[in-house]
């Protein structure tokens, strides 16, 4: 995937988001503050503004351009972790014009880190992490043993959903969910479900 | 003196303890960088950097801040901005800020303001 396609997949994920920002919102409703579809979209929105000053630009330059319209404009928890997540993608992909089905999975990683790294949190709390970890896992799997880009994206995507799942069968631990505490079972988590909108967006894509 | 920001959601708690800072430290460099736009709840990475600036002089400065993206938001902030005088800490907003100010006004260097803030933390109210 050249540079001007992963311009044209971001903007498919804001499309997206737009698309869900009013289920993500509900979502959030619940078991927190109910902003999370409508950050999200405004931070997408506001990338949309900053395409004529990434255009023809290398994929790390754009990535680190959503990341940091991510961080300056959400306002809400998603805004710093998927913020760090694009930044340090981006940084991984300095320079680039090109990225294969590895190196996706890799900056995924690598992203994963960053959430890692700024929300203090670990798998099994009940955040985005619970989606993004075992999409990573099932796809670094497909992608060693052989497997084609649509393939191993589909496979990550249904690891997502999955854990998107079993998001609704634990207690939340970071963030604002977890004020909610015992309440916070049977319901999904939002940023999770953010999580797998944008990687099926990428599936598509391919 | 040692500046002080306070980071929250809220535009108004934020100016409010700005507000309450002032009945016994006023004179203190303090600013607020709360909501995110007018009527908008949440953080704005903008306005932590502005009150920072704001306030930020030779003896450092100390950011309290409520939760969640208040947090996260002001430590990119920090890592933006690259000052080594500019101190986040883990304390209740109202009492440390409190605390701090009185400290700051009083002469206090960075590392004094920011214990006086932690100290909050163990103020028995009951
Ligand atoms: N510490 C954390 N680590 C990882 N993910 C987190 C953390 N805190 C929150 N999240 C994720 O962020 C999502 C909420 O995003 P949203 O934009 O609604 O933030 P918020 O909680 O409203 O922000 P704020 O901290 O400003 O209250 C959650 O569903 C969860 O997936
Ligand atoms: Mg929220």
């Amino acid at each position: 995937m050249n540079s001007s396609k992963v311009l044209e997949v971001i903007l498919a994920i804001s499309a997206k988001i737009d698309e869900e920002k009013q289920f993500l919102t509900q979502l959030d409703n619940v078991i927190g503050d109910g902003d999370h579809g409508i950050n999200m979209a405004r931070g997408f929105k506001a990338f949309e503004t900053k395409i004529p000053a990434v255009e023809g630009k290398d994929i790390g330059t754009i990535l680190k351009t959503v990341g940091m319209t991510l961080v300056s404009t959400v306002g809400g928890s998603a805004g710093p972790l998927y913020g760090t997540a694009f930044m340090k993608a981006g940084m991984a992909n300095a320079g680039k014009e090109e990225i294969d089905l590895a190196g996706f999975v890799e900056t995924l990683g690598v992203a994963i880190e960053g959430v890692k790294m700024r929300g203090k949190a670990t798998k099994g709390e009940k955040t985005m992490l619970d989606a993004m970890i075992p999409a990573y896992d099932a796809m670094k799997a497909a992608v060693e043993s052989g497997m084609d880009a649509k393939t191993t994206l589909d496979i990550g995507v249904g690891a997502a959903l999955e854990g998107v799942e079993y998001t609704k069968t634990i207690i939340a631990t970071k963030g604002r969910a977890s004020y909610v505490g015992e309440r916070s079972i049977g319901h999904q988590d939002p940023g999770a479900t953010s999580f797998t909108n944008m990687l099926e967006v990428i599936a598509a894509s391919v | 003196m040692v500046g002080i920001v306070i980071v929250s959601h809220s535009e108004k708690l934020a100016e409010g303890v700005v507000d309450v800072t002032k009945i016994m430290a006023d004179g203190c460099p303090i600013a607020a960088a709360g909501g995110l736009e007018p009527g908008v709840y949440g953080t704005s990475f903008e306005k932590i950097m502005e009150a920072v600036e704001s306030v930020h002089g030779e003896d450092g400065t100390l950011i309290l801040m409520d939760m969640g993206s208040a947090v996260m938001t002001t430590e990119m902030v920090l890592e933006m901005l690259c000052y080594d005088d500019v101190k986040m800490v883990d304390c209740p907003i109202v009492e440390g800020a409190i605390a701090a100010t009185i400290a700051a006004v009083g002469g206090a260097d960075l590392d004094a303001c920011y214990e006086a803030a932690v100290s909050a933390k163990d103020m028995n109210k009951l």
